[in-house]
């Protein structure tokens, strides 16, 4: 079953801009599923035609087969959705902003009580939960925003940019809290800007760009489209230029950093050996750029030159 | 768990008038404080000190007369003024959002809104009545009456509030409607006169305002007494209610204001 399927989704706004065109998805139950995109691409459209806050201009969309036009309130108690903008009563305490999003979708107050601790505190958000929310950090907010989403259990979670302005160590626990809601078979749909936030998290991914859908696959089978990958190597010994090695065009960034372009028939044995027969001794090594960025970029430059 | 539809609805709107409740509560210097400021200036002014050169309206001493009028003023102006604000609130603060994703249907959200403006305009009417009773003697001649009376106008100006809030765009137009319209209609809506004081053409014209059907019928229900038909007033009222109520949701269901 598909938690979310699409067909010929189209959205014109009143000033004439198309952000959506004719937009076909799929997305599995229990997936992690990534929807990329520059700014302006029809992500948030896309989300919002979904969760009713957009109206669509055509196509149709369905919710575990709950259509959007006939069986709107079914295919809405499917969906828990962290936006990307904060759209909580600022001046509400956490504790009353997630009870009451419970019994908006029918929750009892005791249940929602109960749930309210249990997710308050998996956000370490329960030490704040009688203060006002806008007294909250910018971490905490975002976390309120998944806490209150998660109130009526959803089949579907989706988060446009849910971790925009988090610090690291905050993005890492809400990336392991996610994990773990996807593990007991929530779906979810994340968009992002952090494209190692997806290609850590999410096991499908499709990439949106001026309406259209231009990519859909798995990630793996996308990362190995990508032909080559920039390494970087810290040396122990001091490398006056950069050395030449057949087969490899090797860069100096400094006395002690070089760099490579690798090829997918390339071999990094190969390589550390020439090196090590040239003296240069590696001590470490890292991908330069993330590799799920370059092919983004790829992609979105393409359609930018071709389009 | 899966929760039946008529369960999220009747939860749902429980949810919503019990927000409400919560944001009366907790901004009630501005909430309760100055329909209970208002009334009590209206009685020194225009009950104690202007209406003892009055006389009796109506075979009524003229604070008596007055009660029942500055009550439902106070009503009908807490009823739109709580809607309005707290549905343009959550609009321009994005928590509309809150409710427009929930599965809720739009004529619930309606409700619930509509609850809570009749809540704060009960929670006013009691304490400006309270109020009254210092001032004048307020005998209640039909219960029945008066309750339908305030529970009717309450529900028409929270409807009214709604819609305002789903056209405002900023908070100049929350004011408009309130300042330039409901404030000319409630002084014209014969709280302080009786309407067969003023000439025939100027009845007529009063006949057109609503306000002067509601205060009127309130005034039934407390002394016994009306310048219109009592049964065509709450007549009237059912009919705004169900044409706004109408008109609110249908709204809603195109987006107007809530949705691109």
């Amino acid at each position: 079953m598909f938690a979310l399927s699409t067909r010929a989704l189209t959205k014109v706004y009143k000033n004439g801009v198309q952000a959506l065109r004719g937009v076909d998805l799929d997305v599995e139950q229990g997936d992690f599923f990534a929807l990329l995109g520059p700014n302006g691409a029809g992500k948030t459209t896309l989300i919002g035609i979904i969760t009713s806050l957009v109206n669509k201009s055509g196509g149709t969309a369905s919710v575990f087969e709950h259509d959007i036009d006939r069986d709107l309130e079914r295919a809405k108690s499917c969906i828990g959705v962290v936006p990307q903008e904060l759209n909580f009563n600022q001046f509400e305490s956490p504790l009353t902003i997630v009870i009451n999003q419970a019994g908006f979708y029918g929750i009892a107050r005791p249940e929602a009580r109960r749930r309210a601790e249990q997710y308050l505190k998996q956000l370490q958000l329960w030490d704040k939960r009688y203060g006002a929310a806008r007294g909250l950090s910018g971490g905490m907010k975002r976390r309120l925003m998944i806490a209150r989403a998660l109130m009526h259990e959803p089949r579907l979670l989706i988060l446009d940019e849910p971790t925009a302005g988090v610090d690291i160590e905050v993005r890492r626990s809400m990336w392991e809290f996610l994990r773990d809601i996807n593990a007991r078979g929530t779906t979810i749909i994340l968009t992002t800007h952090y494209l190692e936030e997806a290609e850590h998290l999410c096991r499908n991914i499709a990439i949106i760009d001026k309406g259209n859908i231009v990519e859909r696959d798995h990630m793996a089978n996308l990362l190995l489209r990508l032909h080559t990958e920039t390494f970087v190597f810290n040396t122990r010994n001091a490398v006056r230029a950069a050395p030449t090695v057949a087969g490899f065009m090797l860069r100096r960034i400094d006395d002690y950093t070089l760099e490579a372009d690798i090829t997918k028939e390339q071999n990094l044995n190969e390589l550390f050996a020439l090196l090590t027969a040239r003296g240069i001794e590696v001590l470490s090594m890292r991908n330069k750029v993330n590799r799920l960025e370059e092919i983004f970029m790829r992609l979105v430059e393409n359609r930018g030159t071709h389009g | 768990m899966s929760v039946s539809m008529a369960a999220i609805r009747w939860i749902g709107f429980q949810t919503i008038v019990i927000r409400e409740y919560g944001r009366i509560v907790r901004i009630w210097g501005q909430t309760l404080v100055p329909a209970i400021v208002t009334a009590t200036l209206y009685f020194v002014i225009f009950g104690s000190l202007i209406g003892s050169r009055v006389g009796p309206m109506q075979g009524f001493d003229y604070k008596q007369f007055i009660a029942p009028g500055l009550i439902m003023m106070q009503i009908i102006q807490v009823s739109y003024a709580n809607v309005v604000s707290s549905f343009f609130g959550a609009k321009f603060g994005k928590h509309v959002e809150e409710l427009l994703v929930s599965p809720l249907p739009n004529w619930i959200i309606v409700a619930g809104y509509t609850a809570g403006g009749v809540l704060r305009g009960f929670m006013v009417g009691v304490v400006v009545t309270v109020v009254s009773l210092v001032f004048a003697r307020l005998p209640v001649q039909h219960i029945g009456a008066l309750l339908a009376a305030a529970l009717l106008s309450s529900i028409v100006f929270s409807l009214a509030g709604f819609i305002n809030a789903i056209f405002a765009r900023n908070f100049d137009q929350v004011n408009w409607i309130p300042t330039f319209i409901l404030t000319p209609l409630n002084y014209f809506g014969g709280v302080f006169y009786s309407v067969s004081m003023l000439p025939v053409w100027a009845q007529k014209v009063s006949l057109g305002n609503p306000i002067l059907h509601m205060v009127n019928a309130f005034r039934y229900g407390f002394l016994g007494t009306s310048d219109v038909h009592v049964e065509f007033a709450f007549f009237l009222m059912l009919a705004l209610a169900a044409l706004l109520f109408g008109v609110a949701v249908m709204l809603l269901d195109r987006g107007v204001g809530t949705r691109d």
